[in-house]
Parts: C-alpha cells; structure tokens; sequence
C-alpha cells in the first residue's frame, strides 16, 4: 500500500465577488502519495490552480476556504495545513511544499539578481546564515537546474535571461529548501514546446533526486500522460475522475474524460475527425444542479439533473463520480 | 490543380533602432518560398519568434514585406494600389488568434458583421436576414444578433470573427492561431467548422500554430520554420511519418502526446537537443540551427544551405541532404 503523503478531503473555496458567490471549488477530495506524481488535470476555470493554491491557504480575498481538511503527513506527524495560523503556515509554505507556477517573467523580482532570489528564499527559512552564503548556494542550485556557467549566472538580473532559463531558476528557488512536495503549476505552458520537453525532464530528474513528490497542474493531456504516474480529472470546481494514467487514457470513465481525450489531436494519429463536447463551461455562480456535466452529457437521464454523484471507486485505484457507474 | 498564392523569396526585416542610428534588423523573415493551391490548407509551424505569424502578415501586406513578391491568382500582392488592393482584401482575409482583442466592444453582432459587407460595397436584399444565415452557418442563431462581444464566451467570439469573415466571401484565408487561446473541448469544434466550410466553399487556408497535433489534423501541406527560415517543406503527412530535417525531427518527438504508452516510447528516442532558438537580431551564421544542431558539420557553420527536393514534394534545407 503506498504511503499518503497528503489527504486532501472536501475541501470547498468560493469567492465572494459583486456578481455573486463563485463556488471555485466543491468538495475536492484526493489522496497525494509519496514519490509520485500527481496531475490535476482540466480546462479553464475548472478549479485546478484554486486546488493547488488552497493546499497552503494561499487563497487571497474575496476567495475564502469554506470547508474541508488538507492532511500533510509530516515528518512529526499528520497535520491540518488548514488550520494552521499565518505563522506556522509560512513554515510549510515554500519550505516543505513549495511552488512553481506559470509564468516565469511574473515570478522573479526585475530588480534583483537570481542569486539574491534563491539565498532570500533560503534565509527567510533560516537554511542559510546570511545572504553571502546563500548565493555561495545559489551557485550549486543553478547547477542542478542545469544552468550553464552558474557563476556567472547568479550575478544576471532576470531580464538578461530566457524563457526557459528564467523558469529554471524559479525552480531553483523552490528546490533551494528541499521541499517535501512540488507543486508545479502549468510550468510549462508559458514556454515553447522544445523547451517545455527539457523543463519536465529537469523536474522529473529533480524529483527522483530530492525524493520529493509533484502534484502537477496542467491543462495539457499529453504533459499529463508524459510525466503523471496518477490523474485527477477536474470539471467545473469538482473531480469527476481519479486513476492512473494507464486506468485514465485506456479506459476513461467519466464522459468528459472520455470528450476530453477525443478531442484533443493527437499528432502521431492520423484523424478525419475529432470528436467534440457540445456546449461550453458553465458559469460557476449558478452552476448546473445535480451533476455539473449533464447538460453537455450524451448519457444524461433524470438523475444527473437532481442529483450530485459521490466519487465510487470502479476498479483498484480508479474512482468516477458518475451516475452511469 | 489551380495555384492560388505563390510566395517568392518574401523578406521581412524589422530595424532595430539606436540612439542615432539604425542598429541592426531584426530578420523576422528571411527570403521564404511556398506556394498553396486551391482548397488546400498550408500549415506554417514553428515555436514562438520564427517569423510565422509574420509571415502571414506579410503575406496580406498588413505590414510591408521588405523585399520579395506575393503572387495571388497571378497578380503581385505587393503592386496593388486603390481598388485593386481594395478587391484583393476583399478576397483575402484573416483571422486572428485573440478573439477578445479583435471584435470590436462597442457593437453589436449585427454590426460587427455588416461592417466588412458595407466597406466593400456588396449589395445584400435583407441584412438581417444576411446574418442571420451566417450566425448560422457557424453554429450560432437569430438570439444572437444584437448581443455585444462581451456576452460571449471565447469559443462564441472565434464564430463571429469567422461569421464576419464569410460575409465577403473570401477565397484564401490566413488562420493565425485561431484555437491557441480556447480550450481543448471548444478547439475541437472550430477545428471541425473550418474543415467544413473549407469542403463547402473551396476555402485555400494558410493554417498558422505551434501545436503540431492541430497542424497535422488541418494540413495538407506544411512548412517547418525556424529563425525566420523554413527549413522543410512538403506533404504534412511525409512530414509527419519522416522528418528529415534535424529541428523538424527534434519539433516532432519533443511534442508530449496524449498516449502513455506511446509517451515511453518517444521520451527515450527524443533527440537531446539543449538551448533555446537565438536572437533573431543576429542569427547564425550559415545554417541557424547549426549551434544546437548534433549533426553539424564544417559547412554548416558557413553556408546557408539550400532548399532542396529530397523525394517527390518534401523539401529540405540541410547539408545532410545536399552533394555539395
């Protein structure tokens, strides 16, 4: 039986806004094992970086965390990262689970050299005794990040580099303190895609070095089939699916699973035609009753309309919330 | 089959300015050769500053190409002047990749649609009805008619540019990424409305993105470019099954595809290809792919090699492939 590593049960976040209350996320439960790699998978707006965010309670106003508990078995033991106070989660918070998100150019200061930025990241959880020894640190960060010339390197403001190096050294700041968990959030979507292939590759080989465990959030199937050893599949604020990447590209559950996988060109397939979903997102503020997929299903019937779906687990492994199953 | 647009030596080089003088030029694109024929769609791929989207431009003269010619149902694109250049916008039209920037806020569907019909002066009986029939044919309907852009989701938006653009009824049409910004379960829709209309009406695409899957499901054939360069040119099927090319071999098995198993396999043939594209200010010389090349040779470094036919349609600029 592998080793959770993080529980995350029930956990609801809206946002209260103008135009009403956006229910982000409801009731998102999963499990996060040990040394593996977790993708969350789905389109915009489906709640997968809001997910991903509330891990650590960061979720900034109108959002609020309305329910639910994140288990982080740590190694004093399980904690509530939910109910921790600011203090206590600013511990956690990037130093054992630490984040790497999107955009490269919006996660480094322009007005400070990448050196200074991984030391600061270090200091702040007292790894390092002063700033002069972390970047003495920095060096050997960007080395493992695959910079070339690293001495030179850590002295260069961000703007001296590129796309993708600029994402290896906002990965280099969130190994610098060795975390417990990555969470990568869309890392490579902002980079090109011979890029994006060295960007996972450096942090699979990461992974495997620091023992450390991703949860990776992504919007792309063929990321996700690359790099995931497990799925969850998220639509409109809920998961509808958890399996392995063998249960969820072989034998897809969930009708948008199933949409989602058709739709989406497969460039060493050849196909006259792809398979679309009818209709659009829904609009969270008033989502669907009843299961939030059935008015863009082709099996709906009277009781995806009333009724929510509970997670059931199909085969080992392999959960769906569907009322087919 | 009819020739629709033939592209000859197109240039297209942006200066860099100093304090006092013109630094240097930025080579967006640099002396480029294709043709597409009727009903065909040309897929132009590439990652992100190779000049494609450029070239589409170009192309349209909604910037002026620097040097070369642009040949259009034999006429040169770059000679036009008044109504001439007037009927050739007419018939040759785009659509963009960002459908929030490119419909206009202030008005509404009906509008936004006539606008184009008026401008060139088509007479129609019943405009509402004109529209109607075209929100139609793009999988929209009547309730949409007097809404404004703001209403719309993306994927509804990316139907009212191609609703506004099948109102001139165009012949040949530059599709500059027109799903990067949708998402995947809404990409499929567009994708399949365009092939449609395409069988419809004869459309002659220029098919522009940097997702190799969409391009291998919309083309017939396709160009690889890099730094301003096209660097293999043929059937997009040829293209696909045998790269020959190193960057196009490199593009190919870098793309993630959706199949875990097929993934294994991929990730290990993967060429191991490091670095990103250079700066287009100065590119390389010889053949600018060569600093990340594995396969580069003396020559390589100091002259650009030729675009030569390798088997029947499939073109190749490398020296692997060359005699000399």
């Amino acid at each position: 039986m592998p080793e959770p590593i993080l529980q995350v049960r029930d956990l609801s976040v809206h946002f209260y806004t103008y135009a009403g209350i956006v229910k982000a996320i409801e009731k998102v439960s999963f499990d996060v094992y040990k040394g593996e790699t977790f993708a969350l998978v789905g389109e915009t707006g489906c709640g997968k970086t809001v997910t991903s965010r509330a891990l650590t309670q960061l979720i900034e106003s109108p959002g609020r965390i309305v329910d639910g508990k994140v288990i982080y078995y740590s190694s004093k033991g399980p904690i509530n990262l939910l109910e921790l106070g600011e203090e206590d989660i600013r511990e956690i918070r990037g130093n054992e689970i630490a984040y790497i998100f999107q955009d490269p150019h919006a996660s480094l200061d322009p007005l400070y050299t990448v050196g200074y930025q991984i030391a600061e990241g270090m200091e702040v959880h007292q790894r390092i005794k002063n700033i002069k020894e972390g970047i003495k640190k920095a060096i050997e960060i960007l080395r493992s990040v695959l910079i070339p010339d690293a001495e030179k390197r850590v002295q260069n403001y961000p703007h001296e580099l590129s796309g993708g190096m600029k994402q290896r050294v906002v990965i280099g700041t969130s190994i610098a303190n060795d975390p417990k968990i990555l969470v990568a959030d869309e890392p490579t979507t902002a980079l090109d895609v011979t890029v994006q292939a060295q960007i996972l590759d450096l942090i699979n080989k990461l992974k495997e070095r620091y023992h450390a465990t991703v949860i990776l959030i992504t919007h792309n199937l063929g990321v996700v089939a690359e790099t995931a050893d497990r799925v969850g599949v998220m639509y409109a604020g809920k998961i509808v699916e958890i399996g392995s990447v063998g249960q969820i590209f072989k034998n897809p559950l969930h009708p948008y699973t199933k949409g989602l996988l058709k739709a989406v060109p497969n460039p060493m397939v050849k196909s006259e035609r792809l398979e679309a979903i009818p209709g659009t997102v829904p609009n969270l503020i008033t989502p669907p009753g009843g299961c939030r997929f059935h008015p863009r299903c082709p099996y709906a019937t009277e009781i995806c309309k009333q009724k929510a779906p509970e997670l059931v687990e199909i085969e080992d492994g392999h959960f769906v919330a569907c009322h087919l199953y | 089959m009819e020739k629709v647009l033939e592209v000859n030596h197109l240039k297209k080089y942006f200066p860099v300015k100093g304090l006092f003088f013109t630094k240097g030029y930025v080579k967006a694109v640099d002396d480029i050769s294709f043709e597409i024929y009727k009903g065909e769609t040309f897929g132009l791929v590439g990652e992100s500053g190779c000049g494609k989207t450029t070239t589409g431009r170009a192309i349209l003269r909604l910037i002026e190409p620097t040097s070369g010619n642009v040949i259009f149902k034999g006429k040169d694109v770059t000679e036009l002047k008044g109504d001439a250049l007037k009927q050739f916008r007419k018939e040759a039209q785009i659509m963009f990749q960002d459908p929030y920037s490119s419909l206009n806020p202030r008005q509404t569907v009906f509008e936004i649609i006539m606008e184009p019909v008026r401008f060139h002066g088509i007479h129609v009986d019943d405009p509402e009805e004109f529209v109607i029939k075209l929100l139609e044919s793009v999988g929209l309907n009547e309730m949409h008619l007097y809404r404004y852009p703001h209403e719309f989701s993306g994927g509804q938006r990316q139907r009212i540019a191609l609703a506004r653009l099948l109102a001139v009824r165009p012949e040949f049409i530059v599709l500059d990424e027109p799903t990067s910004a949708l998402d995947v379960s809404v990409q499929a829709n567009i994708l399949n409305m365009l092939k449609d209309l395409q069988k419809e009406f004869g459309f002659t695409y220029l098919f522009i993105s940097h997702d190799l899957g969409v391009v291998k499901y919309m083309s017939h054939k396709m160009g690889v470019m890099y730094l301003g360069k096209l660097v293999e040119i043929g059937p997009a099927e040829l293209i696909f099954e045998n790269p020959l090319h190193p960057y196009a071999q490199f593009l190919l098995s870098a793309i993630p595809v959706p199949d875990p198993e097929l993934a294994v396999e991929l990730k290990a043939r993967r060429e191991k290809i490091s670095g990103e594209p250079p700066s287009p200010i100065n590119p390389p010389s010889g053949c600018r792919f060569h600093p990340r090349c594995p396969y580069a040779k003396d020559i390589c470094r100091k002259e650009e090699p030729p675009l030569i036919e390798v088997e029947q349609d499939h073109h190749v600029a490398c020296w692997l492939y060359s005699k000399a």
